[in-house]
């Protein structure tokens, strides 16, 4: 199969001013590709520039196959749905959905078909009379869906498509958009500054930073093995436990050092990893620390740390401590004994830590 | 908006504040007479005959209400050597207007569009020329203008007049429009680009049918403009292209015969009546478009 | 091709208002620049021959009276301009019933014209039947109220009749002024038991600062091009007491055929626009830039 999008070699400047530099990424037909990153990370100007709304720089789009870089955005084959909606505020719910065909010279009977298709799929018949300026934001965004679904495009676009939400409402427009997906078995681009929608949502994730890609990979390769600290801290939360420490070879394997504000360090053995540096930063997510009764492989190890605060979040239980000169959270189960003031035994897992250069901050292991 | 009335100190007097309140009705009646005034004594003295000018008291009602003057205002006072009254020149300026007025809005709506939405390298720039050739004083263009309305072949035409009137009036309604259409979000323009809109689709389709109040600001601002306009009218016009308010004030300045006040004063009525007609069925956009004109933003 | 086209519609769109822009207005100015720089007299001539007529401009009693007028008026119009907006906003802002009538009575005269605002006042401020020979109809027979045709005082019932015209507006500016104070900086001070007087005093009206740049702005650049009203009121005159720079420029350009001298006086007008307007334009459009 070949990719129903491909960008390779992409680069895009504002005068001297580079927004993004040297983007190369690709996805197969039915993909669900997320953009992720901090604002002003440029995804949303990557996005613009697959739909053939910015001009581009340098490099080259294929859509479907074919190369897109100079055309124009109606005859990219894509749908795209934006962050505050861009509905026609003067023309009703189904003029907004048949607005493109009608332009495109589609003719009524046509029309009239995939509008009332469309409007059963995402529930919105009701609302086909009113003009936008009525409607919840919820409806809004369905209306906004309606006018994407409705091209039956090649490629669907997602500018933050929804940000404008409740968090309530957020989480169950995710699913939605989610069952969509694969309902239609439709390729889509997604952009986003929320990581958990962008875990939750994709097949492919691109985390970026500065104009730059910083990983490519699936949900589970990005969480567990994120390629570099700036991933390693911006995708999940709490975010991952970032801690420097000291490694030293021994004969079952390396000896990792954790200072501690007072008393001596904590001393783990990593079987799996022989060749670090000596200065490293160990990466380890919050849910790898836990009681040690309740979760354990063979490369767990416990280790007594004092507990400093301790959060209860229903399910879970954070608790903080200071290990390495930094807090560190870990996850623990909502009846856990730990207590602020107190020591505690906690268990390390560490077949699932990560291990970065503490210059470049790129991944070790 | 601030409700300061509710805030008076606790320790004044009940009276005290009905006496204050008074006070301050009683200014604002009195501001009120100011500015009504003038207004007053126009409409009065237009419906006095001569004698009753000459013998009776500048604010006092009319003995004897007539409306000569006001036929001789319309059509028989003499603004030089004619004796035609405004009406014919009344028509001029509406000739002037009506043309002028969809002109420079319907450029000022293109441009506006083009600066707010289709934003291109150095659009900015062109945009702040634009700005600055409004505050320009006009004695500045008059001459050269003189000549090259003539180059043009339109010197003293009414066409002359609305052509000038439309060159200085686009940087207002760029302002305008480009104001109005900065608060639509770009996302609106994008999407209907991936709907496959073009330029002109997308302003027909989408920016016009929500443009109404910004268009009505403009007509009236330069409606108001162009009707009340006196510089370019008496440089710019001869004898037969001349706009009212040339001819009032060729009437009231008329040096032959007997000074006729009411005249001059129903004149001078029949001059301002369709700005003051505008303002009061429209003041709202006459207020927004005053606003909008000097307090860039 | 229609690629071409469908990138550069923008452009094309914009052209020709760019392009009449740059003519009848950047164009226009250099060329009266340029002309003012020349001997030109009833017909333009293009041989620079440097400030020649600047140096008869400024040494001409008429071009003085001129100056001095604008600044008299200039001056006086401005600041009772001002202070009688801010009054009557103020009074307007303290929860008047009326308000909105009262508004529009304050507000009508800008919808007139200038020719009509001279003429009303030229009647009403004629000795012979105005408010002269009233207030001596009723019995001061010594009153006098010459000003429209005492050279001495002249310009000032052109201030009066401007300020007549267009203090309703300042008011228009400063009550949106006053009613775009954040509320809750105000509920905030009469919690504090801070009387009205002091909220207006020492936190609406300082926060108001730039709605009086504006007002300034807007009625200095009206004041400098006074055309319309002089001519309607006085005509410049008695003999040329009101003469302001707009009137000036005009007689010399059409009725005294000295092209020169109006070049010259237009541009010493535009300088002084500018000197006020660039200043504030290029601060307004560089903060919205960011």
């Amino acid at each position: 199969m070949s990719p129903i999008l491909e960008i390779t070699n992409l680069f895009k400047s504002y005068g001297s001013t580079e927004i993004l530099k040297d983007i190369n990424v690709s996805i197969e037909p039915g993909d669900f590709l997320v953009l992720v990153g901090p604002s002003g990370c440029g995804k949303s100007t990557l996005l613009n520039c697959i739909a053939g709304l910015e001009p581009i720089t340098g490099g080259s789009i294929r859509i479907g196959g074919k190369d897109m870089t100079e055309v124009s955005p109606k005859d990219r084959d894509i749908a795209m749905v934006f962050q505050s909606y861009a509905l026609y505020p003067t023309m009703t719910v189904a003029k907004n959905i048949t607005f493109g065909m009608k332009v495109r010279g589609v003719d009524q009977a046509t029309q009239a078909r995939k509008l009332a298709q469309v409007a059963a799929q995402l529930q919105i018949e009701p609302l086909l009379n009113r003009r936008p300026g009525q409607l919840s934001g919820g409806q809004r965004q369905r209306v906004a869906m309606g006018r994407a679904l409705v091209r039956d495009p090649k490629l669907f676009l997602f500018d933050e498509p929804l940000s404008n939400l409740d968090a309530k409402l957020r989480v169950e427009m995710r699913t939605e958009i989610k069952a969509l997906h694969h309902k239609l078995g439709a390729s889509m681009v997604y952009v986003t500054h929320d990581q958990i929608e962008a875990m939750t949502l994709a097949t492919k994730i691109v985390v970026m930073k500065g104009g730059v890609i910083q990983q490519i990979g699936s949900p589970s390769e990005i969480y567990n093995r994120p390629a570099n600290l700036f991933v390693a801290d911006f995708m999940g939360s709490p975010a991952m436990n970032l801690i420097p420490a000291k490694a030293h070879r021994a004969a079952d394997g390396t000896r990792i050092e954790i200072a501690r504000k007072s008393g001596d360090p904590i001393v783990l053995t990593d079987t799996n990893n022989r060749d670090l540096p000596e200065d490293v930063i160990l990466g380890v997510r919050p849910e790898d620390i836990a009681d040690p009764d309740l979760r354990g492989s063979e490369d767990t190890q416990a280790a007594e740390c004092l507990i400093d605060i301790v959060e209860p979040a229903g399910a879970d239980t954070f608790a903080v401590m200071q290990l390495g000169g930094k807090h560190v959270t870990a996850r623990l189960h909502s009846e856990t004994t730990a207590r602020p003031g107190e020591q505690k035994r906690l268990s390390f897992d560490l077949g699932k830590v990560s291990y970065f250069a503490p210059e470049t901050g790129l991944r070790l292991n | 908006m601030t409700d300061l009335s509710m805030s008076r100190p606790q320790g004044q007097s009940r009276t005290g504040k009905i006496i204050l309140r008074w006070v301050l009705y009683l200014a604002l009646g009195l501001f009120a007479l100011f500015y009504l005034m003038p207004l007053f004594v126009m409409i009065t003295t237009s419906l006095k005959s001569l004698e009753e000018i000459r013998t009776g008291d500048l604010i006092a009602l009319p003995r004897e209400v007539t409306f000569d003057a006001w036929r001789t205002a319309w059509s028989g006072a003499c603004t030089g050597v004619q004796c035609e009254g405004v009406r014919p020149y009344f028509w001029n300026s509406v000739l002037i207007a009506i043309p002028g007025v969809a002109i420079s809005t319907l450029l000022g709506a293109m441009n506006g569009y083009v600066v707010a939405q289709w934003q291109f390298r150095g659009a900015n720039v062109i945009f702040s020329l634009m700005l600055f050739g409004c505050f320009i004083p006009f004695q500045v263009v008059l001459l050269p203008m003189a000549r090259m309305l003539g180059i043009m072949g339109i010197a003293g035409t009414i066409p002359g007049l609305i052509f000038v009137h439309v060159i200085y009036g686009i940087g207002f309604t760029t302002l305008f429009f480009r104001n109005y259409y900065v608060s639509i979000p770009s996302e609106l323009t994008k999407a209907a680009k991936v709907d496959g809109a073009g330029f002109f689709r997308i302003f027909w389709s989408i920016f016009l049918p929500l443009s109404l109040p910004i268009i009505v600001v403009t007509v009236i601002w330069q409606f108001t403009q162009i009707w009340n306009d006196f510089l370019f009218g008496v440089s710019f016009s001869q004898a037969g292209t001349q706009p009212v308010t040339v001819a009032l004030n060729n009437i009231v300045n008329s040096t032959t015969g007997v000074k006729e006040y009411n005249v001059d004063m129903a004149a001078a009525i029949i001059a301002a009546l369709p700005t003051l007609f505008v303002y009061v069925v429209a003041g709202k956009y006459f207020i927004r478009g005053l606003t909008a004109g000097s307090v860039k933003g | 091709m229609t690629k071409w086209l469908e990138e550069n519609t923008p452009k094309l769109v914009l052209a020709p208002s760019f392009i009449a822009v740059l003519i009848f207005v950047y164009g226009f100015i250099a060329w009266t620049a340029w002309v003012s720089l020349t001997r030109s007299r009833l017909l333009p001539r293009y041989d620079i021959e440097g400030f020649i007529q600047y140096e008869r401009l400024f040494a001409s009693p008429r071009w003085d009276t001129a100056l001095n007028n604008l600044f008299i008026f200039g001056i006086l119009f401005i600041v009772i301009a001002m202070v009688l907006g801010l009054v009557l906003a103020i009074l307007l802002d303290q929860n008047i019933r009326t308000e909105g009538a009262i508004r529009t009575i304050y507000l009508y005269p800008m919808a007139l014209s200038m020719i009509v605002t001279g003429t009303a006042w030229k009647w009403i401020l004629n000795p012979g039947l105005g408010v002269e020979a009233m207030v001596r109809g009723w019995g001061f027979e010594s009153f006098t109220f010459d000003w429209l045709v005492n050279p001495e005082m002249a310009i000032y019932t052109i201030v009066l009749a401007a300020i007549w015209q267009s203090s309703g507006f300042v008011m228009a500016l400063f009550l949106a002024g006053l009613r775009s104070v954040d509320g809750e900086i105000i509920k905030a001070a009469q919690v504090d038991g801070i009387p009205t007087w002091r909220i207006y005093t020492a936190i609406i009206i300082p926060s108001m600062a730039p709605i009086f740049l504006s007002a300034f702005i807007v009625l200095s650049h009206l004041a400098i091009k006074s055309f319309d009203l002089v001519i309607a009121l006085t005509g410049g005159g008695p003999g040329y007491a009101t003469d302001l720079p707009a009137t000036y420029m005009y007689a010399m350009a059409f009725s005294r055929g000295d092209i020169g001298q109006a070049a010259s006086s237009a541009m010493i007008m535009m300088m002084v626009v500018f000197a006020i307007v660039v200043p504030y334009l290029y601060s307004e459009l560089r903060s919205k830039d960011d």
